[in-house]
């Protein structure tokens, strides 16, 4: 909790009977990359128009930079919010869009006009000043929205799936800008997206969500190697989440074969989940697999292919180099390393449950 | 070819119904009795009596415009807030009267104002002062407003409800306060709307003939009462001519302002 700029607390929410954040607990650090990821109707939307000061929570308090800011206006909150559809003002320039906050706050002329050359030039829009927002494409008009609101110089800067209307290329560039803007102005980001890769690229810390809960928080290579539950599993990346049987330490019966794994203390003849990577899946001879199938799909991806090999009643995808071609007998092997090993959800509603960092 | 074709009916009325009777009007307007070529029924509204009643006329719409603007704003920023179904109910409570026929809400609206008309029954029972706005300015500016409101309020809900909430909250997001927000943001945003609304308002309430021959008795002569009086009356339908050529020009002249005034030029010409 040390250096923490922000912290929800107890955040409950409800639209009507619907209920949309249920007791959410979250705090955010200073100068940290923070993802909310989740499906849509997960709450991370309403967690940032909490945050933002247009919403209320009907419970709990947003705490912001040591002070209760949650029953504050939102032009009285020293953070600034970029917008899903870059919300410009359509009847001002370039200029005046990111002079805007300035002049509101009173600041003088010669001020403004340094800070709207150094925005733009932050943003690679030197230039721009004079032109009106709807002559500007999709990506400019986005940078000018982040120019727009990093002049205020927030503490905070709220991204609303800031990229969801540009294209894939334009998307992938935009992320590494985001990277990059983030360094030099050691501003702390809260980043809304349901796009799990731009959520990995991106993110210090990824916060997974799903109906109203956090279902984990951790960083991008923990959420994906480490999923704490199918969902999670599920939602980052492809996939084979199979139940098994953990016999006992560092051993588990995956569709009745007997793998060996890293995993302690699940205790003896439990059921569990098993995540396995589809890259982590080893298509090897038929006689040294731990487990024989047969591929039964074979799609040329680009820098893999992917594979479906029927083996013991299970699909299993597989993504590797190698080319195995339809109908060929295989063997599966998966380093120890590989599996993840996950409690079951003993009932539908713990598939939901909050997790207690 | 065949796309041509479907605006052949279209053409077709508009050189039956709107061509040729203006160049009639224009004819008629700058010739005099014999068919010569003539100013003098232009120039007529110079005389006392025309810009008399075109000043009267120019006065009572703008008021009328004015206080239109300044009912229906509130009005239509209520109506963006509320949810689809309430605002629908309230739009058609607006829009209802307009079914019914303008002669005869003008009508109504005559006998409740009479000096024995329904509001003083009602005020003598209860023994207030009466009102005594029948066949006064008053009475044709209430008529204007009444008859007009609409024609205010929906060109502004229409602009109103397609500003991005999202550019309202990043209004309030940079720190504008509601008023700051108001000013800056959803008023310049509005202007187009405004623009549509006070053209729709002006030009009926400044051409109206029926308003204030109905609420204003025949004390209060404003142009679109002289110009009929000309055509039904005198039968002098050279200078009515000449005064509607006149009007119409005035018109014009206004809506080009408005329209330089307006950069986007989103005024919904009528």
């Amino acid at each position: 909790m040390k250096n923490a700029l922000v912290n929800l607390v107890n955040i409950t929410k409800s639209f009507g009977d619907q209920m949309i954040l249920d007791d959410l607990n979250l705090y955010i650090r200073e100068n940290e990359f923070l993802t909310l990821l989740g499906p849509s109707g997960c709450g991370k939307t309403t967690t940032l128009r909490i945050l933002g000061g247009f919403e209320t929570p009907d419970k709990g308090q947003v705490i912001f930079d040591g002070k209760d800011i949650t029953n504050l206006p939102p032009n009285k909150r020293n953070l600034n919010t970029v917008f899903q559809k870059y919300a410009l003002f359509t009847h001002m320039t370039i200029a005046e869009n990111i002079a805007f906050g300035l002049k509101i706050k009173n600041k003088s002329k010669t001020y403004i006009d340094d800070k709207i050359k150094y925005a733009l030039k932050l943003v690679n829009l030197d230039g721009y000043e004079n032109r009106m927002p709807d002559s500007l494409s999709g990506g400019q008009q986005q940078r000018i929205a982040i120019a727009r609101a990093i002049v205020n110089e927030p503490k905070l800067l709220l991204l609303d799936e800031p990229l969801g209307a540009l294209d894939l290329k334009l998307r992938q560039d935009m992320q590494y800008e985001l990277i990059r803007l983030k360094n030099e102005l050691g501003i702390t980001f809260i980043y809304v997206t349901h796009d799990q890769e731009e959520a990995l690229t991106m993110s210090d810390t990824i916060v997974v969500m799903n109906q109203g809960y956090i279902q984990q928080i951790g960083t991008p290579e923990n959420i994906y190697n480490e999923p704490e539950n199918a969902f999670v599993a599920d939602f980052i990346g492809d996939s084979n989440i199979i139940g098994a049987t953990m016999i006992q330490d560092r051993l588990v019966e995956i569709l009745g074969a007997r793998f060996a794994c890293v995993d302690e203390g699940f205790g003896t003849n439990k059921p569990v989940d098993v995540v396995i990577r589809p890259e982590d899946v080893e298509l090897v001879a038929p006689e040294e697999g731990t487990i024989q199938g047969t591929v039964t799909h074979l799609i040329f991806k680009g820098v893999h292919y992917e594979m479906e090999v029927e083996a013991n009643g299970y699909e299993w995808l597989v993504q590797s180099t190698r080319m195995c071609p339809v109908g060929t007998h295989v063997g599966i092997k998966v380093d120890p390393f590989n599996i993840q090993i996950m409690n079951k959800p003993e009932s539908e509603d713990e598939e939901a449950v909050g997790v207690n960092e | 070819m065949n796309k041509k074709m479907l605006s052949a009916p279209f053409l077709f009325w508009s050189a039956l119904f709107i061509i040729i009777p203006l160049c009639m009007v224009f004819y008629y307007g700058l010739t005099d009795k014999n068919g010569a070529f003539t100013l003098e029924n232009v120039m007529a509204i110079a005389t006392p009596e025309h810009s008399k009643a075109l000043w009267e006329a120019l006065k009572l719409s703008v008021i009328s415009t004015i206080i239109c603007l300044l009912l229906a704003y509130p009005l239509a920023m209520i109506l963006c807030n509320l949810n689809v179904n309430q605002n629908s109910f309230i739009i058609m409570i607006f829009v209802l009267p307009m079914w019914m026929n303008f002669l005869l809400r003008t009508l109504a609206w005559q006998t409740l104002l009479e000096k024995t008309g329904v509001i003083n029954s009602v005020l003598g029972f209860f023994h207030l002062p009466t009102l005594n706005i029948i066949n006064t300015p008053s009475a044709i500016v209430l008529g204007m407003v009444y008859n007009f409101l609409p024609f205010m309020v929906l060109p502004l809900y229409n602009v109103l409800v397609k500003i991005d909430r999202n550019v309202i909250n990043a209004a309030r997001d940079l720190g504008a306060n509601e008023l700051q927000t108001f000013m800056k943001i959803i008023f310049p945003l509005s202007l187009p709307g405004m623009f549509s609304g006070i053209t729709m308002v002006f030009v009926p309430a400044l051409t109206t003939f029926v308003i204030s021959k109905m609420l204003g008795g025949s004390k209060i002569l404003l142009i679109g009462n002289i110009i009929e009086q000309e055509f039904t009356q005198t039968g002098n339908w050279n200078l009515g001519s000449g005064l509607s050529i006149v009007l119409m020009l005035f018109i014009i002249f206004n809506m080009v302002i408005s329209t330089v005034t307006d950069k986007d030029g989103e005024v919904n010409a009528l």
